[in-house]
């Protein structure tokens, strides 16, 4: 067990160093990309170039600037912004990163739950009008873009209704930490969660239902029906947990992405600092330093995920538990 | 309960199934009964319709593709368009089955001590210890070694004799009347199918059981049954006593079945009797005898779908012995030294 | 005296699990198979009677041992300078569905190793040759020539298998290695099979390596039995001779195991008890012991060698039964 996690922790650690590398080589060392002009400015005199080179250390040899990076990075800490001068880059990292994740779990609740619910439940009636209809639902939250569905909702709850009794509790757009207060994060991101689970309600509930369809096809499927058990039983308790395999690896991949900033779009339209807007904005000034930062950090958070992905495997099936 | 009631009675079941706008039926006019204490071998091809059959009886078809008419009585009380929540008391606990695969028979994800004890809580309001005391003596009484520990192993982990002593051990845990077992030795080697079979023949004695057994191998059906019923694409071919019928097959195709099948003992023939062609599907069965077309006695006369009449003590579903052209008798005991 | 068209010796075949731990799915198997000859390989499941099939065939590296066919060794040649041998040795598998491909019509999937392979002389094949020799397989294997236009899922399991002997026998080869070619058909079926591959070996001259479970098939087409028992050869020698008087006790329990469609006056039959042992961990000494009848305390401690009885078969037991010679 103790090797198993220790094997694993150093598969994230190589896989972390491989994503750092890669990162570097794509912003520092590729032809065009001169990270000294671009900081310096356009139009700017050799004099500031060399003093720029030197005081970030552009003119020492790729290896130490890596290093100095992952030092600056991981052990010092005090890796600053290119662009705002002096603003530190990871404390900027650990701000956003609670409102991203907030999001990204309370969303990933309300899909789970939701899509569960629905895939069951069209499978239990499959091809009657419920499941029709559920399955209609479905392909329409995969449809509608999320955005959309965003500026929509602010649109219903800020302005248009905002004053009736309806939608009078919602606060103005942004984010309110828990700790500072319980009710107002809850209330500040109760929209924004709905909104970015739909689309996942809509795949996942259509995953779900193909893949109980499947195995209600299984040998043991009709063999716990010969034991004269309840069609629900059956289906809940022989069908869902081994057709789950399927949902939880796409589980896995969906949630660290959005961990990881996929969630750019509804932070946006809903006016959250998370961390896809961070990285966004990074991207846009070409901030190396943010750029790196927030990318580790996200790479961090896929490898976690697959981790948990591989746990979780390992409790459903005990298949998976033998074969290692 | 009367002793002259059979436990099972079928009369003229058809099941037919619903495909590209027509019916095709799939079984036609099946009429059997199994006693207390008997076991029925169905034996049969692929597409003969006899899984179909046992399906059908335990009400696990539940495509609205398929038309199911005639009667089949368990204790009297009819099966066929039973409700599925009154089929769900006699499932598991009156009427049990076994399934050919005991690899995906089982449910991957749980022990096979939960799935057996699952069973025994459906039916019996017992608990959860009293019911693992069940499955552990159960599994003991089949002959799995080391029953306690081999209860908290999944179903990959054991072998395949094992997997199926354990469906037969979930089957009879709540003592049923019938047992219907589908083709249960197929997926076994042998040696090991040889011990399941004699389990499967020692359950009368032991459980009181009835058994309804389905198989493609004649040998196995000499092996364990007292009835056999022969099918050949959806229909009766014949069905009488297994000593009968293994000394004097009255259907063309039952002998030809016998024949084909080549010999452990005695002389090697140099060729194999064999039936030309194959079973037809049922989409393209013939209009008269089913069998007429790969029978080396079809005549005028089997153009017409022939009715089961008696012939010593087997009933048959062909016109030779009316015609008084019977089959000669097959030299078929064997004394074991 | 021509030498044996195969032999086998020595063949090892060890496959690396997780933890270092290893299964040997072949251990020290010997035997000659001679021109015209069919060599019967039975046994259950897990025997390595499958791995043999694929090993002699070179569709899976040996760890250790020799193969040699007609003089040459291919034990471990390249597959390129293997490639000229493929055609003298062909294959028959199990599934006949799966072995052809679904969406390719059967005059394609039968021609493939013909437009492949250069003939005698070394030339390609020329349209017209490629046809004739097409209609003179489906004449061979029993189908008409209009079935060439079809496709796979147009027939049924017999057909097909007739279909995937006809490829193999496109090359006219000198052995043909089968793998349970009957064991998924039915009953009536079977026979027209089993018979075809009877004529094909006497009309052509084939030799056949025939591995099945199914012992009364394997009587009716073999002149030699090999039994093998967890990776091992345990009783090996003269069709009758092996399954009239078996001289292994666990030949004896196989086919005392099997049943058949006769009525049996007394149930004297020799029931195994438990199941074949994980080849992960075999027995030590014999690895029938822990299931024999008749083991004894040296059984466990010894593994027997293959060794001849007077009557020219091999056997590997210290207590060979000797009641019936």
């Amino acid at each position: 067990m103790i090797s198993a996690l220790l094997k694993r922790l150093g598969q994230t650690l190589f896989v972390l160093f491989g994503i750092s590398v890669l990162v570097f080589l794509v912003f520092f060392a590729t032809p065009g990309a001169d990270p000294t002009s671009r900081i310096a400015g356009k139009n700017a005199s050799p004099e500031t170039m060399t003093r720029v080179r030197h005081e970030y250390g552009f003119d020492r040899p790729l290896p130490v600037q890596y290093a100095t990076m992952m030092k600056k990075l991981f052990i010092t800490r005090d890796l600053a912004s290119y662009v705002d001068r002096g603003e530190l880059v990871v404390p900027e990292i650990v701000r956003a990163a609670p409102v991203t994740l907030s999001l990204a779990t309370g969303a990933a609740v309300i899909w789970v739950v939701a899509s569960v619910a629905m895939g069951t439940v069209a499978a239990a009636f499959r091809h009657t009008w419920i499941d029709r209809s559920l399955m209609m639902l479905g392909l329409i939250g995969i449809s509608i873009p999320v955005f959309w569905l965003g500026q929509v909702a602010n649109l219903i709850t800020q302005a248009r209704y905002h004053d009736t009794w309806l939608f009078s509790w919602v606060p103005g757009l942004g984010y309110i930490p828990f700790l500072e207060s319980p009710v107002g994060w809850f209330r500040a991101l109760i929209i924004p969660w709905v909104v970015l689970a739909v689309l996942f309600i809509g795949i996942y509930g259509r995953v779900l239902r193909a893949d109980l369809i499947t195995v209600s096809g299984e040998d043991f499927m009709r063999t716990a029906r010969a034991k004269g058990l309840s069609p629900t039983r059956v289906l809940l308790v022989h069908g869902l947990r081994t057709s789950m395999i399927t949902f939880v690896s796409l589980f896995g991949l969906d949630f660290a992405q959005l961990i990881g900033g996929g969630a750019l779009l509804t932070e946006v339209v809903f006016g959250l600092q998370g961390v896809g807007r961070l990285t966004y904005q990074a991207l846009s000034n070409l901030d190396l330093p943010l750029i790196m930062a927030s990318v580790m950090y996200s790479a961090v958070f896929v490898v976690m995920a697959n981790a948990v992905v591989d746990v979780v495997y390992v409790l459903l099936d005990p298949r998976v538990r033998d074969a290692r | 309960m009367h002793a002259d009631v059979p436990l099972l009675e079928v009369q003229n079941l058809c099941i037919s199934f619903r495909s590209h706008g027509r019916n095709v039926p799939i079984v036609e006019n099946v009429s059997f009964s199994v006693n207390m204490q008997e076991i029925l071998a169905i034996v049969g091809e692929s597409g003969s319709g006899k899984s179909v059959t046992a399906t059908a009886i335990m009400g696990l078809i539940d495509t609205r593709d398929v038309k199911i008419t005639g009667s089949a009585k368990f204790r009297g009380q009819e099966l066929i368009g039973l409700p599925q929540k009154a089929f769900r008391q006699l499932r598991g606990r009156h009427i049990a089955m076994v399934f050919q695969d005991p690899m995906t028979a089982f449910t991957p994800v749980y022990t096979i001590g939960w799935q057996i004890d699952e069973q025994i809580r459906a039916h019996e309001r017992v608990s959860k210890s009293e019911a693992r005391a069940r499955t552990v003596q159960m599994l003991g009484n089949m002959g799995v070694p080391d029953p306690e520990r081999t209860a908290n192993r999944y179903p990959h982990q054991l072998s395949g004799g094992l997997r199926q002593r354990a469906m037969i051990a979930m089957a009879l845990s709540c003592n049923p009347a019938l047992l219907i077992a589908d083709e249960p030795t197929t997926a076994l080697d042998v040696t090991v199918q040889a011990q399941i079979l004699d389990l499967i023949r020692n359950l009368r004695h032991d459980y009181g059981s009835s058994v309804l057994l389905i198989t493609h191998d004649m040998g196995v059906v000499a092996e364990t049954c007292d009835q056999v019923m022969v099918m050949y694409s959806g229909r009766v071919a014949e069905f009488g006593p297994g000593d009968a019928i293994f000394a004097q097959p009255a259907h063309p195709y039952t002998a030809a079945l016998l024949d084909s099948i080549p010999p452990l003992t005695g002389p090697r023939p140099t060729r194999l009797p064999s039936i030309a062609g194959s079973p037809p599907s049922p989409s393209e069965r013939p209009a008269g005898c089913a069998f007429a077309p790969r029978c080396n006695y079809s005549h005028k006369s089997c153009e017409t779908v022939p009715p089961l009449v008696t012939y010593g003590q087997q009933s048959v579903a062909c016109v030779l012995p009316v015609e008084g052209r019977a089959l000669p008798s097959r030299a078929v005991t064997k004394d074991l030294a | 005296m021509t030498g044996p068209l195969l032999r086998a010796e020595n063949l090892r075949k060890d496959y690396k699990l997780s933890r270092g731990q290893k299964l040997r799915a072949l251990d020290n198997v010997s035997f000659d198979v001679m021109p015209g000859e069919v060599l019967g390989l039975v046994g259950e499941s897990g025997c390595g009677k499958s791995t043999l099939g694929r090993c002699l065939l070179r569709l899976t590296e040996l760890s250790s041992g020799r193969i040699t066919f007609d003089g040459q060794d291919i034990s471990f040649l390249s597959e390129r300078a293997l490639r000229p041998l493929r055609r003298q040795i062909q294959m028959v598998f199990q599934d006949s569905y799966a072995s052809l491909n679904p969406r390719r019509r059967i005059a394609d999937l039968i021609a493939e190793p013909l437009c492949v392979h250069r003939d005698k002389n070394g030339c390609k094949r020329s349209g017209p040759a490629i046809q004739a020799r097409l209609a003179e397989l489906m004449n061979l294997v029993g189908l008409p020539v209009s079935a060439l236009t079809r496709y796979p899922h147009e027939f049924s399991g017999g057909q097909r298998q007739r279909i995937n002997i006809a490829r193999a026998l496109a090359l006219a080869p000198q052995l043909v290695i089968a793998d349970e070619p009957v064991s998924a058909l039915d009953v009536s079926v079977q026979a027209q099979i089993v018979n075809l591959f009877t004529d094909l070996r006497e009309q052509l001259g084939l030799t056949y390596v025939f591995i099945a479970h199914d012992l009364a098939v394997v009587r009716q087409i073999s002149t030699r039995v090999a039994v093998m028992y967890l990776g091992a050869v345990v009783e090996l020698g003269d069709t009758d001779t092996v399954l009239h008087t078996p001289a292994h006790p666990y030949t004896v329990a196989l086919i005392s195991a099997v049943p058949e469609p006769v009525i049996r006056h007394a149930a004297s039959r020799t029931l195994l008890h438990g199941d074949v042992p994980s080849p992960i961990s075999p027995p030590s000494g014999c690895r029938f012991h822990t299931r024999c009848p008749h083991a004894e305390t040296l059984c466990s401690a010894k593994a027997p060698d293959l060794h001849l009885l007077s009557d020219g078969r091999l056997v590997a037991c210290h207590f060979p039964l000797m009641e019936n010679l």
